[in-house]
């Protein structure tokens, strides 16, 4: 098993510090699977998560010069180690002026991810930072749990509204309620809603579009366009969602299965982030 | 305009409507009067009274006149209900309430009557939000009894030099001594903490006393823990009038500008501490 990268450009090393921070919002640890074209992120729907699930690829040769791995045999040619994002992107927040940061698995007292960062200097003699992340390595008998989500079969799918309006929002309605009723429509419209005993409270978002695979994957005209598909979620973990993004998204969807699931999906150039928020009663 | 064709039918059935380009207008001085959960609202053609109170020795008005709101419209002479005034806020916030110039929050504010929850219509870039909030019967707000022919002392300040002073007042004082006089110290503000006493005296010819008539040397205290919520009064407002009356009663009054230069209200009154004793 072996692993080395190498970024070199400053715009990679801030994309990838952005990526991991955004990461870290979602989640205190998640599995890192490294195989030989991309790196994952990944956070299995388990119940010790409150069934949130999170999903995000970056492909390797966007961010890395070099990249060489090794996985546990020819043909598991695959990485998975258990990480803490948080620690990741503490190191990586350190090195932002760095002319080249090296990442690579290594066993020190423990599996180590050990970040070195080649950091700029007026002398002839190089300054290298080395922070080593512990790392837990994932047998292979483990390895079925972190398989990508298969895409919900979705009752509506809508493209969301700017994130920071959304933001707002859930942040004053989280003030007021723990748990929020998002819904959504064929028809471009979205509501989110509160209701407690002192006050209820529904966003209404229109003419939002609805991408075009829903269309095509619900035979046409089965479903009546305004006729909503809601999901009732935790606020807080809709909050942690908005709350991650550094940066507003080319693409944002959500697909919603009534009374069953919300799925959350974020494009951003070459990096993609899924997020499964389950329903409560 | 989504709000007003929206909600404008069913007009008749409401005792209260008020709307305004600029819910900022309202939210801002709300957070003025904000230290505790419950509000008394009394609405008259005249505009809008938001009262809080704190143990039965502290009451904070905001007033909030009628031409302040673009619209504002009401059929009784009086009507009044009691919200939670930190939900209100949340929901007039809902849009993150920034100042960022040329976006503002548009609000429509209805109440059908007794029994019926406070509506709140926000609108910001096409995005419609509806609050109802429940609301209680209105409890009788205390009558301080506080009349200007009573008035013993009152000074003008520029809410500048009394935020610094403020500012820099010991907390560890459980109270603050206001003594204002004819002659020498004037106007006086003194703590007793942890630390040692203050005083911070103002003369009364300084710049930033505005008027100054004192017919008579008071000291009287007030608790700290009191007064601090009316310095959120105090940061947003550019003068301040300090008023004490024969019992000692303290009275401030706050004048706020808003974001589009229109001048409202803010008022504080509290009951001195103690009797103090000539020393």
């Amino acid at each position: 098993m072996k692993f080395r990268g190498k970024l070199v450009d400053v715009a990679c090393v801030n994309h990838f510090t952005r990526v991991i921070t955004t990461i870290s919002k979602l989640t205190k640890t998640c599995v890192l699977r490294l195989t030989p074209d991309n790196l994952f992120f990944v956070l299995s729907g388990k119940v010790a998560n409150g069934g949130v699930g999170m999903w995000c690829e970056l492909p390797q040769a966007n961010f890395f010069d070099e990249y060489q791995m090794e996985g546990v045999s020819s043909e598991d040619n695959e990485i998975c180690l258990e990480v803490t994002p948080e620690n990741l992107s503490r190191a990586l927040k350190t090195i932002q002026c760095a002319k080249a940061v090296k990442v690579k698995l290594t066993r020190k007292h423990c599996p180590c991810l050990t970040i070195a960062a080649e950091l700029p200097t007026l002398s002839s003699t190089s300054r290298v930072v080395t922070h080593d992340v512990p790392v837990d390595v994932i047998p292979r008998r483990l390895w079925h749990e972190f398989k990508e989500p298969s895409m919900p079969d979705f009752d509506v799918s809508i493209y969301l509204p700017p994130l920071k309006t959304m933001k707002n929002v859930v942040d004053r309605m989280k003030n007021l309620s723990n748990f929020l009723v998002i819904e959504a429509n064929l028809n471009g419209e979205m509501n989110l809603k509160i209701e407690t005993d002192l006050v209820s409270v529904t966003t209404h978002f229109k003419d939002l579009g609805n991408p075009p695979w829903g269309k095509t994957s619900l035979s046409p005209g089965s479903r009546d366009p305004e006729a909503m598909a809601q999901a009732r979620v935790d606020i807080r973990k809709l909050q942690q969602f908005l709350m991650g993004q550094q940066v507003n998204p080319s693409k944002a969807m959500c697909n919603i299965v009534h009374e069953g699931v919300v799925h959350l999906i974020l494009l951003h150039e070459d990096v993609s982030l899924q997020y499964f928020i389950p329903a409560v009663a | 305009m989504p709000l007003s064709t929206q909600s404008q039918p069913d007009d008749e059935q409401y005792v209260l409507v008020a709307s305004m380009d600029n819910a900022r207008n309202l939210s801002n001085i709300l957070k003025a009067i904000s230290f505790k959960d419950h509000a008394i609202f009394s609405a008259t053609p005249n505009g809008l009274k938001v009262t809080v109170e704190d143990s039965k020795c502290l009451q904070a008005n905001a007033f909030i006149q009628a031409d302040i709101f673009q619209e504002f419209n009401i059929r009784e002479d009086l009507v009044g209900f009691q919200v939670n005034l930190t939900v209100l806020l949340d929901c007039l916030n809902i849009f993150g309430g920034s100042a960022v110039s040329g976006v503002s929050t548009a609000l429509r504010m209805c109440y059908r009557g007794y029994g019926y929850p406070l509506t709140l219509f926000l609108e910001e870039g096409g995005v419609v939000t509806v609050c109802k909030i429940n609301t209680q019967e209105p409890e009788e707000p205390i009558d301080f009894d506080f009349c200007t022919s009573n008035v013993t002392n009152k000074v003008i300040l520029l809410s500048e030099s009394l935020k610094e002073a403020f500012s820099e007042l010991d907390m560890t004082s459980e109270v603050l001594q206001i003594t204002m006089s004819p002659n020498q110290p004037y106007f006086r503000l003194s703590t007793f903490g942890n630390s040692g006493n203050a005083h911070y005296d103002y003369p009364k010819d300084s710049d930033m006393m505005e008027f100054f008539k004192c017919t008579k040397t008071q000291t009287n205290r007030y608790k700290m823990s009191l007064l601090k919520p009316s310095t959120k009064a105090l940061a947003l407002s550019c003068k301040v009038s300090v008023r004490t009356d024969s019992r000692g009663f303290l009275s401030l009054q706050y004048l706020v500008r808003n974001d589009d230069g229109q001048i409202c209200f803010v008022e504080y009154y509290c009951c001195p501490d103690e009797e103090v004793g000539e020393d």
